[in-house]
């Protein structure tokens, strides 16, 4: 027997596991005369809500609403097709830039973007909207995605998790554990790297050696997919897919998206100090709602009715957005011994009480000097 | 400790289906220490699962769980090895309730063999408690009794909320008889291992023993000491820490881990600013030095020993005290 015959040390062939050398496309391709046209609608419908959501966002930290916005300007076809993807049951993990997402999920706006206007961190319940809170540090809540799609798959319950990261985040190790993790266990989990280049300033030229992000897949025997992330049609089919074969037992997947951040990491950063506006204009003539829109209106799925009605409807929800997030959150200083355990311990107790006595002499105004 | 700690996992298993034992090792082998023998046979390997190895995918696989409404009990290996799991364990366990205002609570139980004197090699010795009784969210729980490895593990695992549970690996194979009972005082309570009216040794976990023994030997030397077992870091009875100071007026703390910035720290600062017109001489600490853990042939040197915490109760300004008290060649 050679060692390559010993089963219990050599796993299976990998060539199933193997992403496409180039992306998965439709638009611009045959398959595109397939599509279900409602479908498109709906896709078209939810990235300009989307593309709406994301300038409304921008806008509120110019107006000091918002403490700081990641925005995903540029990403909405994955950020429509995550969600899109994922039936009633199933639970996201979302990072800080993956918001719309969230709200594309049924989350109220106002209660995502919690943590990203300064209050209180997570302002939606995860077990009501299966959602988990929104990820800053990251790939940390990779593992947390497998351990959950792991536990409902042991209660043999119809539960997929899906969760995104980002380029940066899959050089961190908790991607690598989680991946690992993942494929050991056969958990119904579907990973998608929204590939838009740049971690913060990095390249990715700098972030990795692989081939492509999806190979990373490959060495933990999860299947991966590269997918052009500014393709609509083809990030719902995908992820589709990924969810559908998760959910028969198929195991996990890794999904690729080819896509690109337009605006800068956030609106503390200076995008122009690392890429030039060459390449943001280059990346702008693929933008996935122009170039969906520009299908529809090709094979005559477009009239100015439904374009209208989508303006508006994101309208109303920017609109929406605008007025309630000028209304100041209400802040509770005793809040802060809250929920820190179950119960709290004798000595947040005593905490409290100090702060009380403080917010009183205040109210007071008997402060001592 | 061991068979006790064994016993509470079993139970706390048939009790409640939602409690998983994960870990490196703890299926057939039943985990480097036995911890987890014969669970995976009893269980099944998706209630008691040998995980990859990998601190981190282990504790956050569990946060995970958690979310989906288990209860689980992970098994770092060693102490040293569990660094790897301390983003996932300080910056999402510790913070899950906090962070959704109470929406997800996270049962979980992270056992820790921790603690040297077992003539272990590096990293295989460490008291890594300071770590994670700095982080607010986090239970930090040690038990220096075979009851209270039994109660105190059955506690941790009903707790709704994180439990860093810290296990003396030195005690680990003591054949003592334990009561399989859950009547133990909660976690959160001390309790005094013997009482005295001259001194108190504040301690917890591998250290006890140390302690009952020094409170013996010191009592030829006609001294008086209580000890008292702190059982639980966090929360920390502060409550009952004070009232046996101000009892005895004086008091040492021992503990192994390094003492700069550690527990015994906290506990005397406590003690200063609540016992202050109540002692008659400085609160002490016998520790662990400030370096890295010692090897094997040097840790006799490093750990508290009964002639260190004599030594430490010989400096608690004994000099005018009725009767008067020489420990001079104690």
């Amino acid at each position: 027997m050679t060692l390559t015959e010993d089963t219990a040390l050599v796993r299976p062939d990998a060539t199933a596991l193997l992403p496409g050398n180039d992306p998965v496309r439709v638009l611009g391709t045959p398959a595109a005369a397939d599509l279900d046209p409602e479908d498109l609608l709906r896709l078209y419908r939810e990235l300009v809500l989307g593309r709406r959501y994301n300038e409304q966002a921008t806008a509120l930290v110019k107006q000091g609403r918002l403490a700081v916005y990641p925005s995903s300007t540029g990403q909405e076809a994955c950020q429509v097709a995550a969600a899109l993807a994922l039936s009633t049951q199933d639970w996201l993990f979302p990072t800080y830039r993956d918001t719309l997402s969230v709200v594309l999920r049924g989350v109220d706006p106002v209660q995502t973007l919690t943590l990203l206007r300064g209050d209180w961190h997570t302002g939606y319940d995860p077990h009501a909207t299966r959602v988990a809170p929104l990820c800053t540090p990251l790939a940390t809540h990779l593992p947390h995605a497998v351990g959950l799609a792991h536990a409902a798959r042991v209660a043999g319950d119809d539960v997929v998790a899906m969760a995104l990261v980002g380029d940066g985040g899959t050089s961190e190790g908790d991607f690598h554990e989680a991946l690992n993790f993942a494929g050991v266990w056969g958990a119904p989990v579907v990973f998608l790297v929204q590939n838009n280049g740049y971690a913060i300033s990095v390249p990715l030229a700098k972030q990795t050696a692989a081939p492509t992000l999806a190979h990373k897949a490959v060495g933990y025997g999860v299947r991966g997919v590269l997918v052009d992330g500014n393709d609509a049609p083809a990030m719902l089919g995908v992820l589709t897919e990924a969810v559908d074969r998760a959910r028969d037992g198929g195991g996990p997947t890794l999904v690729e998206a080819l896509t690109y951040r337009v605006d800068a990491h956030t609106n503390a950063d200076d995008a122009t100090r690392y890429r030039s506006t060459a390449e943001v204009e280059a990346w702008r003539e693929r933008d996935p709602l122009d170039r969906l829109e520009r299908h529809l209106r090709e094979t005559g799925r477009l009239d100015t009715g439904t374009i209208e009605e989508a303006r508006a409807a994101a309208e109303r929800m920017a609109a929406d957005l605008r007025t309630r997030m000028h209304v100041e959150p209400a802040v509770a200083p005793l809040g802060l011994f809250d929920h820190v355990y179950a119960e709290p311990t004798p000595q947040l107790l005593e905490q409290r009480e100090f702060l009380l006595a403080e917010l009183s002499d205040d109210v007071e105004g008997n402060c001592p000097p | 400790m061991a068979r006790a700690l064994n016993a509470a996992l079993r139970d706390s298993m048939a009790a409640d289906r939602s409690v998983h034992v994960l870990g490196e090792d703890v299926g057939a082998l039943g985990g480097v220490f036995r911890v987890t023998d014969g669970l995976t046979a009893e269980f099944g390997e998706d209630r008691c699962t040998d995980t990859p190895l990998a601190e981190a995918g282990i504790l956050g696989s569990a946060i995970g769980m958690c979310l989906y409404g288990a209860r689980p009990v992970v098994e770092m290996q060693f102490d040293a090895f569990a660094h790897p799991a301390f983003e996932q364990l300080v910056g999402h366990a510790a913070k899950m309730r906090n962070r959704t205002r109470g929406a997800v609570s996270l049962p979980l139980t992270v056992r820790v063999p921790y603690g040297g004197g077992i003539g272990g090699v590096e990293h295989h010795s460490d008291s890594s408690e300071a770590y994670y009784t700095h982080t607010p969210g986090l239970h930090v729980v040690t038990p220096a009794t075979v009851d209270d490895a039994y109660g105190l593990l059955r506690q941790a695992i009903a707790s709704d909320d994180p439990v860093v549970f810290l296990e003396p690996k030195r005690l680990y194979w003591g054949k003592q008889p334990f009561r399989r009972t859950l009547d133990v005082p909660p976690i959160g309570r001390a309790v005094v291992r013997r009482p005295g009216r001259d001194a108190v040794l504040i301690t917890y976990g591998p250290s006890l023993e140390v302690c009952l023994e020094t409170a013996e030997a010191a009592e030829p030397l006609g001294l008086d000491v209580a000890v008292l077992d702190l059982r639980s870091l966090v929360p920390l009875d502060d409550e009952t820490i004070c009232e046996v100071v101000r009892r005895t007026g004086r008091a040492v703390v021992v503990h192994e881990a390094t003492g700069f910035g550690g527990v015994g720290a906290e506990i005397a600062a406590r003690i200063t600013e609540r016992c202050f017109h109540q002692l008659e001489a400085p609160v002490l600490r016998v520790t662990g030095f400030d370096i890295p853990y010692p090897p094997p042939k040097l840790e006799s040197h490093h750990l508290p020993s009964v002639d260190r915490v004599l030594d430490a109760l010989a400096r608690l300004q004994w000099d005018g005290r009725p009767g008067g008290v020489s420990l001079a060649g104690a």
